[in-house]
């Protein structure tokens, strides 16, 4: 029997990893999430059959409740909303970790010995402390992206020290907790190593400001895979140590590809503090002058425009622009133009933000390009149209050195024979640097809601 | 202020300085019209055209002169217009200050101010009123038309029942606007063309345009400032000759280009290349009014030798006389924007504006011929030398190289520790311990492959499967002996199982989205 279920977690296990091998392209990703459903199953069935010996009714009562419940969310959920849901996902897995590792410590048919009860101590302590970071530090990252709190980072005075201070706590408890017995002493001890990492978990993500939420996630994504690996450990069981692995993994790379996105080290956005100034570094004044355009205009542009890149930012997001873009962007390649969409890796708050909100607008993805893609065209481009995006098209970047986004790969849209920039007004963006790419001789200003001013851009050209 | 659009009598040219578009909105800026009667006529302008947008027709050049603030014209103005130029007005056109030292200073004498419409700085702010660029795209289209016209062949190739034909091979010579314009026209009517410039930074409008971009095997930058090339080296040149004879015997028909500021047009179609070339072969030479590209051109005529036509019309842009007049038309109105900033029908001819200041030659009865140079070259950036010669993308970045002793003693540190932790832990924590570290390799490797575009399904799919956490909880449901850990693992299974269906199902949602 015990055969049988390893050999089922086996087949379960190697469905995770093709449902994350799946994703390599569009058109395998559908059976990869297929493969993925396949695997849970396998996995369920095995552990109920062969394994738990709880009742039925409390398994079924638990998991209809839970079913309805994620179906529901994940019915309503908004596309421009999905960076809220995966956070509030991650707490989830944060919570059940924090759940699974009190029950292994409370669960009183464990009785190990020397280094065994070492091993097991300390995977639940991680188990725990991981879990709980992840449940506090998704919340919180929830409540900023639904606007319960102010996306702006909060720093409190020696907020490095706190971090500090509460991580040492928590080894030194854990010094205590791991090879004692299971007494009411350890119990004290993993309780308030609960409550800190749950303060942890708080601060650390209050500390870090609002577009660097794509690094956020990810990061929580990873310690959501680490927690269950954890919890795979204290329970000896190799399918959740697999999987914990896989997401852990997942998480780390998306985050390097988001700091890498923004030319900033890891530690500097888990530290958090960026974008505090808001807007107090615009030291030099940029030259020049904003020229703004009409709807007219830009559509009368928009006509004899043959090449066209459409570059979103978040703004595009807030606006819920996605489906204007997508009805313009159609009337245009009906008319025969070339019209390609060019994302930065961190254009909104979420990794893959942009292409998910596109896609649910109906734009084709084979015309919607990365960064690295379609830089070189934008020389041979004739009109840009960059909607609610500011610090991801800074000639800043690239043009001066000091800058304090020099160095941060940008889309060089300024190189098109024509930019035009819709945006609700001239604040800058969230690293608080001023853009010169809006004094440049060949870019126009459209200031006004994104949504609107499509939408009035497209009754143009139809009239 | 009354502008004043007396009709071009220099022979040979058809357009006219304003058009009635171009008239309708110099009257927005605030001035009045007078045209003289039949100025458009060449153009296929007719009075009552600009009649109806409110110019007034006046029937003689005298009329038409009198009591004007700015002259427009196309070719500089003659004596006999001169003389009845107010003094104090403004005089707009095409004036080859370099060669016209004279006009200038006649023009100073009589207090008429001037701008040269060839001098408007090539900036990028300035693109709106260059007329030179504007006459030069139409030439070079016209130049396709004239050599097409004088090719007894078809330019597209073809297959038909009465024979194959082959497609015509055309040599442009000089990518500039012009070069640019021809190599289009020359690839929409089918012909294969290829394209020679001393610049290597239009190779890549050479190839958007649809033409091979020839090259020399020597390393040498031809770009000078204002966006014109600069003569080049002997040995370049030598070079560059070598592949011409080579061409000469290929093409059908040479469109040179080829012009230096300031200088007569470097001979490069030399007598030797034209009579290697096949019979019925044509040249069309756009330098030559400065003394052309090509041994044979005579300016303004048509010649043959060895059986090949040499084209050395000076003024093709008059030969699409309406379209020209038109692009010409419209420069006028952005420039004469920049003079009237108030749009109040009064001109300033402001020295602090770069594009004003380069392109006045005479003000106030001083001549201000040559500007001082443009700050800024169109192209500032000049690619690598070797940029021409080797292909593959020049490698950026080279990564910084982790010391070897660094990779050592980080492996000697890990093996040490992993050593020690098998020999302490208990080997099931170790069996355990493999299978991670095997997953997050495989979860590494698996990861790097997913596309960019699927980060987000990405994101909730893992969410979804680390709802796998579901099997601790269950496992934990059937724990005895303690109601609280019940009841902790029964709060697990469905926090987990949201994981397991939302994640799934929002992914399945996402990804359902995605269409080609």
């Amino acid at each position: 029997m015990n055969g049988m279920i390893a050999m089922a977690y086996l087949l379960s296990a190697v469905m995770f990893i093709l449902s994350l091998g799946g994703l390599s392209s569009h058109e395998t990703a559908r059976r990869g999430n297929l493969y993925g459903m396949v695997g849970m199953t396998v996995a369920i069935i095995a552990t109920i059959a062969g394994v738990a010996t709880g009742a039925l009714w409390m398994v079924a009562v638990a998991m209809v409740v839970g079913a309805s419940i994620g179906l529901a969310l994940a019915r309503r959920v908004a596309m421009t909303q999905m960076p809220q849901m995966v956070a509030l996902l991650h707490s989830f897995v944060g919570l059940a970790a924090v759940l699974i590792g009190w029950g292994g410590f409370l669960d009183p048919q464990v009785t190990l010995r020397g280094a065994a009860h070492v091993v097991h101590s300390t995977e639940i302590y991680l188990g725990v402390f991981i879990g709980a970071i992840t449940l506090t530090g998704s919340l919180v990252a929830f409540c900023k992206l639904q606007g319960l709190v102010s996306g702006k980072p909060l720093t409190l005075p020696a907020r490095h020290w706190l971090n500090l201070t509460a991580i040492l706590a928590c080894i030194v408890l854990g010094i205590g907790f791991v090879p004692a017995e299971v007494s009411t002493g350890t119990l004290i001890n993993l309780l308030l190593m609960t409550a800190i990492a749950l303060l942890l978990g708080i601060h650390l993500v209050a500390a870090i400001g609002g577009a660097d939420m794509p690094v956020v996630i990810s990061m929580l994504n990873s310690y959501s895979g680490w927690a269950a690996a954890a919890t795979g450990f204290m329970l000896g069981n190799d399918l959740l140590i697999v999987v914990g692995a896989l997401v852990g993994s997942s998480g780390a790379i998306l985050s390097y590809i988001m700091c890498r996105g923004m030319n900033r080290s890891f530690i500097s956005v888990i530290l958090g503090g960026f974008g505090s100034e808001g807007g107090v570094v615009s030291d030099d004044e940029v030259e020049g002058e904003v020229v703004s355009i009409s709807q007219q205009d830009l559509a009368d542009d928009l006509k004899v425009a043959e090449k066209i890149i459409i570059v979103p930012g978040f703004g595009m997001a807030v606006a819920h622009a996605q489906q204007a873009v997508s009805d313009l962007t159609d009337r245009l390649r009906k008319m025969g133009k070339t019209v390609r969409f060019g994302i930065h890796p961190v254009a909104g708050r979420l990794p893959g933000h942009m292409n998910v909100l596109l896609a649910e607008a109906n734009v084709p993805y084979d015309i919607v390009l990365e960064m690295d893609e379609i830089n070189p065209d934008f020389p041979s481009t004739d009109l840009v149209l960059v909607i609610g995006a500011n610090d991801t098209v800074n000639p800043d970047a690239v043009e001066k050195p000091g800058s304090p986004i020099a160095g941060m790969p940008v889309l060089e849209v300024w190189k098109a024979d024509k930019v035009v920039v819709l945006k609700r007004s001239m604040a800058s963006g969230y690293a608080g640097v001023a853009n010169p790419l809006f004094y440049k001789e060949n870019a126009r200003m459209l200031f006004g809601d994104a949504k609107d001013s499509l939408q009035g851009v497209l009754g143009k050209i139809n009239s | 202020m009354i502008i004043a659009i007396p009709r071009e009598t220099a022979k040979g040219e058809a357009r006219v300085a304003a058009t009635p578009d171009s008239v309708k909105r110099l009257r927005h800026l605030g001035f009045s019209i007078a045209l003289e009667k039949g100025a458009g006529d060449m153009a296929s302008f007719t009075d009552a055209a600009y009649a109806e947008v409110g110019a007034e027709i006046r029937n003689d050049l005298k009329a038409c002169l009198a009591g004007a603030g700015v002259v427009l014209k196309v070719q500089a103005p003659t004596d006999e217009e001169l003389v009845l130029i107010p003094e104090g007005a403004t005089v707009i056109a095409f004036l080859k200050p370099a060669q016209n030292a004279e006009l200038l200073r006649k023009l100073a004498d009589q207090k008429i101010n001037a701008l040269a419409v060839e001098s408007v700085p090539r900036i990028s702010r300035a693109q709106k009123m260059d007329a030179l660029s504007s006459m030069a795209n139409i030439a070079g289209y016209r130049a396709v038309i004239e050599a097409a016209h004088n090719f007894g062949r078809f330019f597209t190739g073809q297959i038909t029942a009465a024979g194959k034909i082959p497609p015509a091979k055309v040599l442009v010579i000089g990518a500039g606007v012009a070069g640019l314009s021809a190599i289009g026209t020359a690839r929409s009517m089918g012909a294969i063309v290829r394209a020679f410039d001393t610049r290597s930074e239009v190779r890549e409008q050479v190839e958007s345009m649809g033409a091979e971009f020839l090259t020399v095997e020597i390393a040498e930058e031809g770009s000078g400032t204002g966006g014109y090339a600069k003569e080049m080296s002997k040995e370049f040149i030598e070079v560059e000759m070598a592949l011409f004879r080579e061409q000469a015997r290929e093409v059908d028909i040479v469109i040179t280009t080829a012009l230096i500021p300031g200088k007569p047009a470097p001979k490069l179609w030399l007598a030797d290349m034209v009579d290697s070339m096949a019979q019925g072969s044509v040249v069309v030479d756009l330098a030559a009014e400065m003394g052309g590209n090509c041994d044979y051109t005579v300016p303004d005529k048509k010649v043959e030798h060895s059986g090949v036509t040499i084209i050395g019309y000076t003024n093709l842009p008059s030969r699409a006389a309406n379209q020209s007049s038109r692009l010409y038309a419209t420069n006028l109105v952005h420039l004469l924007g920049e003079l009237t900033p108030d749009k109040d029908g009064e001109i300033h001819i402001d020295f602090e504006d770069e594009v004003i200041r380069g392109a006045t030659v005479v003000r106030a009865g001083e001549i201000t011929w040559p500007p001082p140079p443009p700050k800024i070259s169109a192209q500032p950036k000049t690619p690598a030398k070797k940029a021409e010669l080797d292909k593959g993308p020049v490698e950026e970045k080279v990564k910084k190289k982790k010391s070897p002793l660094a990779i050592f003693v980080f492996w000697a540190v890990a093996a040490v520790l992993l050593l020690w932790l098998g020999r302490v832990a208990p080997p099931e924590f170790v069996s355990h311990f493999t299978v991670f570290v095997l997953a997050i390799f495989v979860g590494w490797q698996v990861i790097w492959n997913v596309t960019h575009a699927l980060h987000t399904p990405l994101m909730s799919v893992t969410n979804a499967i680390s709802g796998i956490v579901v099997v601790g909880a269950l496992v934990q449901l059937g724990v005895t002996g303690s109601a609280l850990v019940t009841v902790l693992a029964f709060v697990g299974v469905l926090v987990a199982s949201i994981n397991i269906f939302g994640g799934f199902f929002v992914t399945h949602r996402m990804l359902k989205m995605f269409r080609r």
